[in-house]
């Protein structure tokens, strides 16, 4: 799997004392309140493995202190992992020198943080360019650049502001405009959006998407918001006390959680924004005419509604040009009004083709298996 | 061979560190002058800075006061006080921050500390001045009690001397601790029940003086001559056991009277070499017990500055002072 | 800490015994104490000797380090070496300001202040140096700044990386705490001989003696600056592949900068107290003018350099303040002001009089002195009354006790008492100190120097508290209190000696009195601080339930506050201390009176050079004695940490 962008491999941390000893341990099979208590360790990622794509936008999702920061720290050992393997465009992270490690992080991965992490008593210029300048980027040459990077993010006119005098939307376009200043490989966020008013994380998101599109960089995203990771995740990664429970598609999460727990996250999404015509879609009737719309299986039951309203038929559901089911408007409505009923139905139909195991050591299951 | 010649490269450079030899005290030409002195030096027509002790009582003000404005006035020398306590003082001609000490009380152990062994100072011969030291009542106790200026009767009376710092026994009120002092052995050494409480300074002792006079309170006090303040009101100086010679050579077993003190100068070694007409004029310093009261009662009681009392005795004397002006 | 017991203690009839018997173990000590104290008194006691061999013994090392002070590699190659470093860098500052002249120093000041702050300080800096010539000691004033700055920057020169050090390390960390712990407990008064036996008198060790007063701040300041750094923009550094020398110098550092400015303002601030008593040791400045007012018993004299000093202090404090809390953006027009102004006093320097205008200057001395003459002449009665109600009813008793009791009781005592209010650890460092200041053979001065501190530490407290509370209860009050105590506080704590021995001549009595107008200001800000950050609805909720203004300051507010009473008391006994052994230049003798004299005197050398450190030792007891569990300053910084 050399060309995975980011392979992680049974990676752990674990903080506090003699925290190496624990993995391998009986211990580490304890949960994290029994853990703390009996050796005074947190467990904040435990055998997390998974792999991220050249290009792909890959989302890590969970509630606050289940490990998500720590984890993205770990791929450039800003936290050392304890146990574990990270490769980074095939390289083995965790072999790598001290000069090795900072040049990973100053060429080919760069950060963006929640807290923006800008230096205050540098210029908005500055702050852009000190990754260039830790470089020994001549001025001239750095500053260049960063204007040109403040331009893409929508900055011109702030160079010479201080970050305090920014709103903070603006400032984490800042630290956006630092994390890509460098042109590196790999960009990781760190709930980079959920200090903004929602307002503003909506015009973020939109610019994340738009930057996605724009310079096709491959994308580690964490969040705590799974409306965010339903927009901006092609596959999403959700954690719960340090491990990774599930690894799919958004349409993977909400169609077929992998238990209680991510079913109970994905409850009050509105599945028919989320769910294509696949997971609806049924045999026909022996006597159902097949003349109505065709539409292909990955479209979005909520966009189905205009043409099911069109056409009393039922639609045509295909896939590379094969007919693979129908869908009509009492499928449809039913899809939009009882979602509950949904995700049990549809995870019986995708059943053997979501990840198998809850623990979630899941390498992804890629739609295009189903 | 490359060895051999590391090690003649270290052994050269070994011995030219030593042949530079590191920093004696003595050497220093940094004992800064002050911001005064400095200025003045820039000033046109200096010939020169002298540092000059200043001990913490009245009358070696006084004589530094004169000897100060004749340096400045007549000679155009720069002066600078450094006010220290008298060993210090003597420290000071070691390291370089005094040149000059006008008044010394004796102080055998220092003359052979820093003249015969260090040879960072010399005698610049008596100043004329004649010191005592002693212990003394005011006049009215003497008439009360007439038998007080016998110090075998002190313990007889040394209820009157009680005081709330003296721990339930007399009280024998000392000056700075810097004073050249034996009173502690000699409470000691002549069984007397008295305890020696250091008032801190001169002017506390004045001050107590001055109080036990006015309001007829007891008081045994240590104070010394020459002192403008005998020429205010009398005290009665206490017969201690005479001084005989050597009978103060060990400081623990004193139990003597203090000597009699021909005051002298001391300079350092370094400001009797350069010579010159400063190092002649402190040489020919000399004046009497009078003369030295007369400018320190002008400066303490009559509002005078150090430098306005000097300028009027200078005035008023001229014979005496123009035969200290070097030729 | 008394509980301790009876949590561990499982059965529950078992540990309601202990917990009765806690609660009776404080008196029950108490009364054994007293006991033995009845049966063993005048047993076992310590009488001082002045021949003790120990005292000797340093003597001769004395002796030994004057003989080979031009011969052995140490001093020629490193103590002398640093000696005129030190003293080199005194001379180039006096130098410099010198050279200024009167004018150009006044324009350097206002443009510093015009950088920092604009005109507001610039217009501080001049009329406060101009204020400074007017009192006629512009001379004085120069030496004194000039030590100030070079011992100012030695203190950051040294202490910065010190303190960066501290913030990055908790092992370094835990080396240096203790260490200025006791560098802030330490009497200055302590640490003269030893500078003075190493570097001689003079200015060199004048400014090396102000910089060990001076760089704790600075190097806690620091500390604390670089440890408060927000990770966050140190982690987006290292994101970026910063080396750790590039975060230091490009985030670290900028971004504790405004706070080590601060840090800077505090360690001036000790410079400048040091000021009084360097002039001991041969330093020029006006604490030579102190001094000599001392010695002369002129209070107007002594004042006079005093406001001189507080003057310094007011114009570097808000220079420093204000640069600590603008941002140093450059502007144009704030560098064109800076330069205009010092090339305006330069261009006056040379037209003006070298010396500051003698008919400028304010003669303040005189009236000063009329008023202590008169208060001298009338009070005379009321003062003797004060004085000896205090040293017969308190001090002579306490002082009986403290030395006909024998020693291992006392350090039992002590032991009990600093066990019970502040766990079993201080308890024994101590126990370790008294024993310690036993060994050193000066027992019974250590107890007498004890005695002072007590007698005076308890009216402080008792005098701070009063004020601090009403102050916390009434606005007017505190608006009038405020400024007073502000002044108290800037004033070198020598001229406190001043106006207390004018009152009460000399003893031990003028050292309390000094004392408690150097410490009361401090404890009664604290408790004011204490009591006024008793949440407003909690003192609501209590006044709705009907308490009365006394019952809410017994019920709520002291309770609340007391972890602030506690470093209050804490903060007045440590500064109390300092104050009594000054106090030995006015005649309150013992421990102090030792140094003294060990300055002056040189069979005195080893006695004074061990009083000096008995005078630590007794600082670090009394500190942990009532460092108490909540009330510890390092306690809170550690919490930070
Ligand atoms: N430096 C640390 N030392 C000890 N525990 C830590 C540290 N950092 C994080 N943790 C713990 O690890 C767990 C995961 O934290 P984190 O990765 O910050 O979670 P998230 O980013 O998902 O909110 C939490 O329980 C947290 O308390
Ligand atoms: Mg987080």
């Amino acid at each position: 799997m050399g060309t995975a962008a980011i392979e992680v491999r049974g990676l752990w941390k674990i903080f506090g004392p003699k925290a190496d000893r624990i993995i391998g341990s009986p211990d580490a099979e304890l949960d994290s309140a029994a853990l703390r208590a009996k050796t005074g360790c947190t467990a904040a990622v435990r055998d997390v493995s998974f792999e991220v794509r050249p290009g792909e936008v890959f989302v890590v999702m969970g509630l606050s202190g289940s490990g998500k920061s720590t984890l993205v720290r770990c791929l450039t050992r800003l936290i050392e992992p304890t146990g574990g393997d990270v490769a980074i465009g095939g390289e083995d992270v965790r072999g790598m020198s001290a000069t090795q490690l900072r040049e990973l992080r100053r060429h080919r991965v760069s950060m963006v943080f929640q807290h923006f992490g800008l230096l205050p008593h540098r210029r908005v210029l500055d702050n852009v360019a000190y990754g260039l300048e830790i470089q020994g980027v001549a001025k001239a040459v750095r500053h260049e650049k960063a204007r040109a990077i403040l331009s893409l993010v929508g900055l011109e006119g702030h160079e010479d502001s201080y970050p305090d005098q920014l709103s903070g939307g603006m400032q984490q376009r800042v630290g956006l405009a630092r994390a890509l200043a460098v042109d590196p490989e790999v960009l990781l966020f760190d709930e980079p959006f959920s200090a903004l008013d929602p307002l503003i994380r909506r015009d973020m998101q939109a610019e994340v998407v738009r930057l996605h599109r724009e310079v096709g960089k491959t994308m580690v995203f964490i969040t705590h918001d799974l409306s965010e990771a339903l927009k901006l995740g092609e596959r999403i990664a959700i954690m719960r006390n340090g491990s990774i429970v599930q690894v799919g598609t958004p349409e993977e999460l909400v169609g077929a959680p992998a238990d209680d727990y991510v079913a109970d996250f994905v409850r009050d999404v509105p599945k028919s924004h989320v769910l294509s015509l696949r997971w609806i879609s049924r045999q026909p009737d022996a006597d159902e005419p097949l003349d109505g719309p065709e539409l292909p299986a990955d479209t979005v039951i909520h966009d189905a509604i205009p043409a099911a309203m069109a056409s009393a038929r039922p639609i045509r559901v295909v896939a590379d040009g094969e007919l693979v089911g129908v869908v009509d408007r009492v499928d449809l409505l039913g899809a939009v009004r009882l979602g509950e009923g949904i995700g049990a139905q549809a995870g019986e139909a995708l059943a053997g083709t979501r990840s198998s195991s809850a623990s979630a050591s899941a390498s992804a299951p890629s739609a295009e298996e189903a | 061979m490359k060895k051999l010649r590391l090690i003649a490269g270290v052994l050269v450079l070994g011995l030219g560190a030593a042949a530079c030899g590191g920093a004696k005290v003595d050497d220093n030409s940094s004992a800064a002058p002050s911001a005064n002195a400095s200025a003045g030096a820039a000033a046109a027509g200096s010939a020169g800075t002298v540092k000059m002790a200043i001990n913490a009582w009245v009358g070696y003000e006084a004589s530094a006061a004169v000897v100060d404005y004749l340096l400045e006035n007549e000679l155009h020398y720069k002066v600078e006080k450094v006010t220290l306590n008298e060993e210090p003082s003597w420290q000071g001609m070691e390291s370089g921050d005094v040149d000059v000490v006008l008044e010394n009380w004796g102080h055998d152990d220092l003359k052979k500390k820093y003249i015969e062994e260090k040879g960072v100072a010399v005698e610049a011969g008596p100043n004329g001045n004649n010191g005592v030291i002693g212990w003394y009542v005011p006049e009215w106790m003497v008439q009360k009690y007439p038998d007080i200026t016998d110090y075998k009767n002190l313990n007889k009376y040394a209820d009157l001397f009680k005081t709330s710092e003296s721990d339930g026994k007399g009280q024998l009120l000392d000056g700075d601790p810097s004073f050249v002092t034996n009173d502690e052995a000699l409470v000691k050494n002549l069984k007397l029940d008295y305890k020696v409480v250091y008032a801190g300074s001169e002017a506390a002792l004045i001050k107590a003086a001055e109080q036990a006079t006015d309001q007829q309170k007891p008081l045994l006090m240590y104070f010394y001559e020459p002192q403008w303040l005998f020429s205010k009101l009398k005290l009665v100086k206490i017969n201690l056991p005479p001084y005989t010679a050597g009978c103060d050579a060990d400081p623990k077993k004193v139990a003597c009277d203090y000597p009699a003190y021909p005051l002298d100068k001391i300079v350092s070694k370094k400001f009797a070499d350069a010579g010159g007409p400063a190092y002649e004029l402190v040489k020919n310093f000399k004046w009497t017990n009078d003369d030295q009261n007369k400018v320190a009662d002008d400066i303490t009681n009559n509002g005078l500055s150090d430098e306005a009392a000097a300028k009027k005795w200078v005035e008023a004397n001229p014979t005496i002072w123009q035969a200290w002006i070097p030729k | 800490m008394v509980a301790a017991p009876a949590d561990i203690a499982p059965p529950v009839p078992v540990a309601e015994r202990a917990q009765r018997l806690a609660r009776w173990l404080p008196a029950a000590g108490a009364v054994l104490v007293v006991a033995l104290y009845v049966a063993f008194k005048n047993t076992a006691v310590l009488p001082h000797d002045d021949d003790a061999s120990l005292f000797h013994w340093l003597n001769d090392a004395r002796d030994w380090v004057d003989e080979n002070r031009n011969t052995s590699p140490f001093f020629l190659y490193f103590v002398n070496y640093v000696r005129l470093g030190v003293a080199e860098l005194f001379t180039l500052f006096q130098t410099a300001l010198t050279a200024l002249g009167w004018p150009g120093l006044i324009g350097v000041a206002a443009g510093l202040g015009w950088l920092a702050g604009g005109w507001r300080i610039a217009l501080v800096s001049v009329v406060g140096f101009a204020g400074i010539g007017a009192l006629g000691l512009w001379d004085a004033s120069v030496d004194t700044l000039a030590l100030t700055l070079s011992s100012v920057l030695l203190s950051l020169v040294i202490g910065i990386p010190i303190g960066i050090l501290t913030g990055r390390s908790p092992r370094v960390r835990r080396i240096v705490s203790p260490v200025l712990d006791v560098m802030q407990i330490m009497p200055t008064f302590s640490y003269l001989s030893p500078i003075v036996l190493l570097f001689l008198i003079g200015p060199a060790s004048a400014t090396i003696a102000t910089m060990i007063y001076a760089i704790p701040p600075a190097i806690r300041i620091t500390a604390l600056a670089i440890q408060r750094v927000p990770p966050t923009a140190v982690e987006a550094s290292e994101s970026l592949g910063a080396t750790g020398g590039q975060t230091l110098r490009k985030v670290r550092l900028p971004m504790a900068l405004n706070t080590i400015t601060l840090g800077v303002n505090q360690t001036i601030a000790a410079a400048l107290s040091m000021v009084p008593l360097v002039a001991l040791i041969a330093a020029p400045g006006l604490g030579v003018d102190l001094i000599r007012a001392l010695a002369r018993v002129n209070v107007g004299a002594a004042l006079v350099p005093g406001i001189a000093i507080v003057i310094i202090a007011i114009v570097l404090d808000r220079i420093t303040r204000s640069a600590a809390v603008s941002r140093a953006r450059s502007s144009a027009v704030r560098w064109a002001g800076f330069a205009v102004a010092i090339v305006a006093g330069l261009a006056l320097t040379p037209v003006l009089a070298p010396e500051f205008p003698e008919q400028w200057q304010i003669q303040i001395i005189r009236p000063i002195n009329d008023v202590v003459g008169w208060i001298e002449a009338n009070w005379y009665g009321f003062t003797g009354f004060l004085n000896d109600t205090v040293a017969y009813g308190l001090l002579n008793p306490l002082q009986d006790v403290l030395t006909s009791a024998p020693w291992w009781l006392i350090t039992i005592a002590v032991l009990g008492f600093a066990w019970r209010f502040s766990g079993l650890r201080a308890g024994l460092v101590a126990a370790g100190c008294l024993v310690a200041i036993a060994a050193l053979s000066l027992w019974e001065h250590g107890m007498e120097t004890l005695t002072i501190v007590l007698v005076a530490s308890v009216i402080t407290i008792a005098v701070g508290l009063a004020l601090g509370i009403a102050a916390a209860r009434s606005r007017w009050f505190a608006a009038v209190l405020r400024p007073i105590l502000d002044a108290a506080q800037t004033m070198p704590s020598f001229s406190y000696l001043l106006p207390a021995v004018a009152l009460f001549g000399n003893g031990r009595f003028t050292a309390i009195i000094a004392s408690l107008i150097y410490a009361v200001p401090v404890v009664a800000r604290l408790v004011e601080d204490g009591v006024r950050a008793v949440p407003g609805t909690v003192v609501e909720a209590a006044r709705s339930a009907g308490s009365t203004d006394r019952q809410l300051l017994w019920k709520v507010q002291l309770p609340m506050a007391k972890s602030s009473l506690l470093l209050a008391a804490n903060q007045g006994i440590v500064m109390t201390l300092a104050m009594v052994v000054i106090g030995a230049l006015v005649g309150a003798g013992a421990l102090g009176y030792d140094v003294v004299a060990g300055i002056a005197q040189q069979e005195d050398y080893g006695k004074g050079l061990a009083a000096g450190v008995a005078l630590v030792l007794l600082g670090v007891m009394l500190d942990r004695i009532t460092q108490g569990a909540s009330g510890r300053p390092n306690s809170k910084k550690k919490r930070i940490a």
